[in-house]
């Protein structure tokens, strides 16, 4: 298997047949030597994707175009360039494709409001259960019967 | 002629699996004692089979039988013994089969624990776990046959992948499966009551100890998984997100729901229709996760095609059996009657939180895992569902479960009266933290959500031991009465309390790891000196050596702290001589539950080695933590009331007459 990209399986019960090569990532020669940008830079980077690599950040990963974007990211940074500049600049070159968090937009509309939904409609059914229950059962009052079985068993 | 008979033994079992799918339910609807009586039996002679045919597979791989296919793909005769062992289930069909192992293990143990089961739940139980060994089975042989010959027999293998070649393969899969698998039996149990349409806290009290078996094992394997890629991928990650995981994270978040809801019904005999609906679930993933792995569709959705007939089989599977069990779910669960009432806040009311939260969390996770496939075979359009997504949402929506965890226990069953006041101001008391975290923020803008994580943990932690403290009542009786009356405890609420200060450790273990932690990445030249968390590491150079199948050079470290030598690591680069494969092998220096990880990069001109090295503080916790729920499992499974198949029998008469009250 040529690299040029590094696949990276993780190996939870995978067992698949595609190879691990070892995964560098930012290399020496490339780390700013402002720490407040650099560190700006590695938040971003964790941030973008890898293209060519299977979910794995550039932070992450040492194929050349993680490389290449992980160079692009700091060129931008330290030509002042704000955090959401960056990821405009990324987006406008590479896609969506390129963000793991995917931004708020008609067609990820599910994928967001899927947690938030249905913590309320879940939160709402627990309430409307919990209230109305109570009403109905707390009538079923004991028979005789149950209740002499209920004295009988308490005297034991 | 041994791959025959293990081929053999596996269409015999093919065939046993079919009877045992129909006999028992035709036996438990007309009564008849002697076809129901049919199951245990057939379950057991199952399991032989199905042993039988995965122990002459193994036997293949420990003779390095190169005529089979499958082992000449993933085997190599001079592979160390124990890869031979573990590479049976290290690839596509062998893994298969120890799923149908596990599957049908779970069945005979059922058989045999089952005893004081009613006759026809087993039978149905049975056979029910039969129709699913009846797919598996026919999947292995049309579509996954392990036995296969090649003729002529190639003279040596192709190896193993040499990802693949470690103590963790050995370990990892069969745990990971008896969790996975182990939730077969909830689902079976489920759709035996759906199909009786009878359920009642004793089914309840049945089902709990498999539910909480299942739990433990996959608890355990995986937070063995997680460690093995922590250590194997050398970059010191321990959990990315990766779809892979998923496949086996979100059976875990629904178990351990599951665990929580069969608590209420067991002993509140309320959410008794949602438990149900839940060991469905629960399994469903599991079975979802096979799917998501099995075919490939998660590396691509074009991998899909490589193999589309497992992936359809699968899928097939997939469909029947979820399909099914809601159909059949929508159908009974009316008649299945409701049960016990509570007030929000109670123990009930906690674990209701304890249900939403998770079980949200496991639809946030399902989601973020098969969007981006949907919406490209939707719409052709390709986005990225990563760590940073799952984070956020999936940390989000724990922040809460973690701050209610140690309420749960404490709380009394039906009303929390007693409490009240203290709930309450445990409330302002958290309002109050959360409101200095944010003052604190505003001015500061600093690490707010790492304390807060980190008093999580603590929270947990002792949140864990208050719980014993109450229940002994330390505070009232004295220490001696307080250990006495701990004694006398059933082990169930240890297990509660085991698990849930593991829990606090596991969040400890995250945050400080990822707060304290520091990454350090440099060139070194033999001789150079870097210091990180405290140690200095001296660079010694690299050697060359020669493994069994592989050659490697090996950085060695010297590490010393103020001066003096306390320990060396090495770290290598391997090459994998028959698949020509490199690996990294990290060097892992443990200090207390802090780790040095010192992991190669590449070699630079002039002599350099790109050298990384990660301290990772507290970072044993998270597994630790993850062991410590397991023995939590452990303990409570010990439980007399709960050991496997022993709920009492006097439990039913009294049930049959609540039954009657309602």
């Amino acid at each position: 298997m040529a690299n040029s990209c590094t696949f990276r399986i993780v190996l939870a019960m995978i067992l698949a047949l595609l190879a691990s090569l070892p995964a560098f990532a930012v290399n020496p020669d490339e780390v700013l030597s402002n720490p407040v940008l650099e560190q700006r830079a590695r938040n971003l980077s964790a941030q973008l994707r890898c293209m060519v690599c299977q979910n794995q950040s550039i932070d992450d990963s040492n194929a050349e175009l993680a490389r290449d974007l992980r160079v692009l990211v700091r060129e931008r940074l330290t030509n002042g360039d704000t955090d959401d500049q960056v990821v405009d600049y990324v987006v406008s070159r590479y896609g969506e494709f390129v963000l793991l968090k995917p931004r708020l937009s008609a067609k990820t509309v599910i994928l967001w409001a899927t947690p938030v939904l249905l913590l309320l409609v879940g939160a709402i059914a627990i309430l409307v259960f919990v209230r109305t229950r109570p009403s109905q059962r707390a009538v079923a009052a004991l028979t005789a019967e149950e209740q002499a079985r209920i004295e009988e068993l308490l005297k034991k | 002629m041994i791959i025959e008979i293990g081929h053999y033994a596996l269409v015999l079992a093919l065939a046993t699996a079919l009877i045992l799918s129909v006999l028992p339910v035709i036996g438990a609807r007309r009564g008849d004692a002697a076809m129901m009586a049919l199951a245990p039996t057939g379950s057991l002679v199952l399991f032989a089979l199905v042993t039988l045919s995965f122990g002459a597979l193994t036997w293949a791989y420990v003779v390095s039988d190169f005529s089979v296919a499958n082992v000449w793909e993933n085997s190599h005769s001079l592979m160390p013994l124990i890869y031979k062992y573990s590479g049976v289930w290290g690839n596509h069909e062998g893994s298969m089969l120890l799923w149908l192992l596990i599957l049908v293990f779970f069945s005979a143990l059922v058989a045999v624990f089952g005893g004081n089961l009613p006759d026809t739940l087993r039978a149905n139980v049975l056979a029910v776990q039969a129709w699913i060994s009846t797919a598996f089975l026919l999947f292995i042989l049309l579509t996954s046959n392990p036995f296969l010959r090649l003729d002529p027999a190639p003279a040596e293998g192709q190896d193993l992948n040499p990802v693949l070649q470690d103590f963790g393969l050995a370990v990892h899969p069969p745990l990971l499966y008896l969790g996975y698998v182990g939730f077969s039996v909830c689902f079976s149990f489920a759709v035996a009551a759906l199909i009786e349409g009878r359920i009642d806290a004793a089914w309840a009290r049945w089902v709990r100890p498999w539910t909480l078996a299942a739990w433990t094992f996959l608890t355990a394997g995986i937070a063995m998984g997680s460690y093995w890629a922590y250590y194997e991928l050398g970059w010191g990650g321990w959990w990315f997100w990766d779809p892979v995981e998923n496949a086996s994270f979100m059976p875990w978040l629904a178990g351990t729901a599951l665990l929580h809801s069969a608590l209420v019904m067991e002993k509140r005999e309320a959410l008794k229709i949602w438990t149900v609906l839940l060991a469905i679930m629960t399994f469903s993933l599991s079975l979802l996760g096979t799917f998501l792995v099995r075919s490939g569709v998660l590396t691509s959705v074009h991998s899909f095609a490589t193999d589309p007939t497992r992936g359809i089989f699968i899928l097939c599977i997939l469909a029947i059996f979820i399909g099914g069990a809601f159909v059949l779910f929508a159908w009974r669960a009316p008649m299945l009657k409701a049960g016990g009432i509570f007030a929000p806040i109670s123990r009930e009311g906690a674990l209701v939180l304890n249900n939403l939260i998770l079980t949200v969390a496991t639809a946030t996770v399902l989601t973020g895992t098969l969007y981006p496939l949907i919406l490209e075979t939707l719409t052709g359009e390709k986005i990225s569902v990563g760590a940073p997504f799952f984070n956020m949402t999936f940390g989000l929506l724990m922040l809460p479960l973690l701050v209610a965890v140690p309420f749960g226990p404490v709380l009394a069953w039906k009303r929390g009266d007693l409490l009240g006041a203290l709930q309450r101001l445990w409330v302002f008391a958290g309002l109050s933290l959360f409101a200095g975290l944010a003052f604190f923020y505003i001015q500061n803008g600093g690490p707010v959500l790492a304390i807060f994580g980190l008093a999580l943990g603590f929270w947990g932690m002792i949140g864990a031991l208050a719980d014993l403290w109450y229940r002994g009542n330390f505070a009232k009786v004295g220490f001696s009465v307080g250990v006495k009356r701990l004694i006398g405890l059933p082990r169930s609420v240890f297990g509660t309390a085991i698990a849930h200060f593991g829990l606090g450790v596991t969040v400890l273990g995250i945050f400080a790891a990822t707060t304290f932690g520091t990454e350090t990445v440099v060139e070194m030249k033999q001789g150079a000196s870097v210091d990180v968390g405290g140690y200095s590491l001296t660079y010694d150079g690299l050697r060359d050596a020669v493994g069994p199948n592989y050659t490697e050079s090996r950085g060695h470290f010297a590490v010393s702290r103020g001066g003096v030598e306390v320990a060396d690591v090495w770290s290598s680069k391997r090459l994998y001589t028959a698949r020509r494969m490199p690996t990294t092998e990290a060097g892992i220096l443990t200090f207390g539950l802090s780790q040095l990880y010192v992991s190669l990069g590449d070699a630079m001109e002039g002599g350099g080695m790109v050298v990384r090295i990660w301290w990772k503080p507290f970072i044993l916790c998270i597994w630790g933590g993850a062991l410590v729920m397991m023995a939590g499992g452990f303990v409570s499974l010990s439980d007399r009331r709960l050991r496997v198949g022993a709920p009492s029998r006097k439990a039913k008469p009294v049930k049959a007459r609540l039954e009657a009250a309602e």
